[in-house]
């Protein structure tokens, strides 16, 4: 190594330390004493503070409150980044071939992914009013949304995939700007139909990005928290109470941190396996280019 | 077909319309006067008030919650990008030690799920002194702005030629001089998309911003709006004039600044 690398490497090391001093407080540090706070009895309002073992996970393998918030969070995340993907895509296809007011377009779309999740959670309330919510009015029905626990989830799920749509739409859409016009109009030259043009150009193309879209958002829906808190806080009947909602209520409302903290590490557990998933898919897509 | 065409993007803009509906109906029920929130029809009122704009500006704590949120984002905004650019600087360019290991342990920290940090940050803040204030927020809002921003400006660093700066360096100038009048120009556009999704993530945050604050000193816009108090009932006209508020600033960046966003959002994507 000569005394430049050497000296390079020292800067290197210098530039990065106040980043790396920052996550070892804030993300870190956290992320290891959840772990440990997981094993243990904490109920600061008692002063309670004492070693649990893995008792608090016991609990929960038998616990039917917890499983139905591991239904609710699978039910909640597959069908919304199913429906974000479908959807996205038909956006994305529509604006891919927009001339006119395309900035208007993007500032319409962009909008909803921008705004608070709280926003959404408000503008959705309102819009699922019972007697002056628009969405009833539409329909010329009486529905009780956030109130039926038939209707709670699908009404959670489509503020949801109001809200995050955009995202998926954007990736898509740089991806078919990149698609030669050529590819397309060789394939309808030879005859094939729209439908068929898409189905066997256009959808290959996009499938890197679409699986690249649906990891980041089953990531995020994984750990999605205000938009069911603000809109429904669980209810009704704890229909809509994810695994996150569960985990913010045993921290903050029966105030006891330890169990709390292991249902938040099972959120956690999940994330972290969805993540090595984007990891794994990366990095084997990089050993084949 | 030119005719076509038109009617085409006419018709993609009207169902985009149709998609931001929620937006727009929230924007019109903030102007309804009271006695018309509960009625429907008529879909469109007959006069328009700012009245819910002044109770919520005169006599709720919205005011206050703006200036949490704005300071919070604000100073969150700083810290991501004075710690992130020498960060993404050596990442992108110096030969660190364990480079690709670093680059997953930034990846793997934007997806901590907030849920299983919040009681350990919970327990720091309060041994700290720090609940309830701005500080307790901008450290818990740092935690995913740093890497996030860490990781854009390094993608946007290594799309930068390196032979634009070793020019500069052939040409006498030092190593310092040659990245503020070289490297810094050509990034900007990144430094802007960064901070701008550093600011935005902030803005938006409500688990952290929910749990570590107890009072208006430091409750932000999410927090506030969530919160909304109503004596008797629900009053949505107020609640649709400070969700408006609160939608502000996204919706400048939003229109102003559209190709940044655009560009940060999809470099966090599908770079690397």
């Amino acid at each position: 190594m000569t005394p430049r690398e050497r000296a390079d490497r020292r800067r290197g090391l210098l530039l990065l330390a106040p980043t790396l001093a920052i996550l070892g407080v804030v993300t870190v540090y956290p992320g290891a004493w959840v772990l440990w706070l997981s094993l243990q009895h904490r109920i600061p309002v008692f002063g309670v503070e004492r070693f649990a073992g893995v008792s608090h996970y016991a609990f929960l393998a038998g616990d039917p409150r917890f499983w139905s918030a591991v239904w609710t969070t699978a039910v909640f995340t597959a069908s919304s980044v199913t429906l974000e993907l479908v959807l996205g895509v038909l956006v994305a296809l529509a604006l891919a071939g927009q001339r006119r007011g395309r900035h208007l377009a993007f500032s319409l779309l962009l909008l909803a992914w921008a705004m608070p999740a709280v926003v959404t959670a408000k503008l959705f309330e309102w819009l699922y009013h019972p007697a002056a919510g628009l969405l009833n009015f539409l329909l010329g029905a009486r529905l009780n949304w956030l109130g039926d626990p038939g209707l709670a989830l699908p009404a959670v799920v489509l503020a949801d995939v109001w809200r995050t749509l955009p995202f998926v739409a954007v990736l898509a859409y740089a991806r078919l700007l990149a698609i030669p016009a050529e590819l397309v109009e060789a394939a309808q030259v030879d005859g094939a139909g729209r439908a068929a043009t898409f189905r066997h150009v256009t959808l290959p193309l996009l499938r890197r990005i679409l699986a690249i879209a649906a990891l980041f958002r089953t990531l995020d829906a994984l750990r999605a928290f205000d938009i069911m808190f603000v809109l429904t806080g669980g209810g009704p009947a704890g229909t809509t109470e994810t695994l996150t909602v569960y985990a913010y209520r045993g921290l903050f409302q029966m105030l006891q941190l330890g169990f709390g903290s292991a249902v938040g590490v099972v959120v956690f557990a999940l994330v972290m396996t969805v993540a090595w998933a984007y990891v794994r898919l990366l990095s084997a897509e990089e050993s084949r280019a | 077909m030119r005719r076509a065409g038109l009617a085409r993007d006419a018709l993609v803009l009207v169902a985009l319309t149709a998609y931001a509906a929620p937006f727009f109906w929230q924007l019109l029920t903030s102007f309804k006067p009271e006695a018309d929130l509960l009625r429907l029809p008529p879909l469109l009122p007959a006069r328009l008030t700012l009245a819910h704009y002044r109770v919520v500006l005169e006599q709720s704590l919205m005011p206050q919650a703006l200036g949490n949120s704005l300071g919070v984002a604000a100073a969150t905004t700083l810290l991501a990008l004075g710690a992130g650019l020498p960060a993404a600087y050596a990442i992108a360019r110096l030969p660190v030690p364990g480079r690709r290991a670093l680059l997953l342990a930034l990846v793997a920290s934007t997806a901590f799920p907030q849920i299983a940090t919040v009681s350990p940050l919970y327990l720091l803040l309060r041994a700290l002194r720090l609940r309830d204030t701005w500080t307790a927020l901008v450290l818990a809002h740092t935690s995913f702005a740093l890497p996030l921003t860490v990781w854009l400006l390094a993608g946007f660093i290594r799309e930068i030629p390196r032979a634009l700066e070793e020019s500069a360096a052939v040409d006498g100038a030092s190593r310092a001089q040659a990245l503020r009048s070289v490297l810094l120009p050509l990034l900007a556009p990144g430094l802007a998309s960064a901070g701008l999704l550093a600011f935005l993530s902030s803005w938006n945050e409500f688990l952290f911003a929910y749990t570590f604050t107890a009072s208006e000193a430091s409750r932000t816009v999410p927090v506030a709006l969530a919160l909304f108090p109503g004596v008797f009932e629900v009053p949505w006209g107020d609640i649709a004039a400070a969700s408006m508020l609160a939608s502000l600033p996204p919706l400048l960046i939003v229109v102003a600044l559209q190709r940044a966003l655009v560009r940060g959002l999809l470099a966090g994507a599908v770079k690397e």
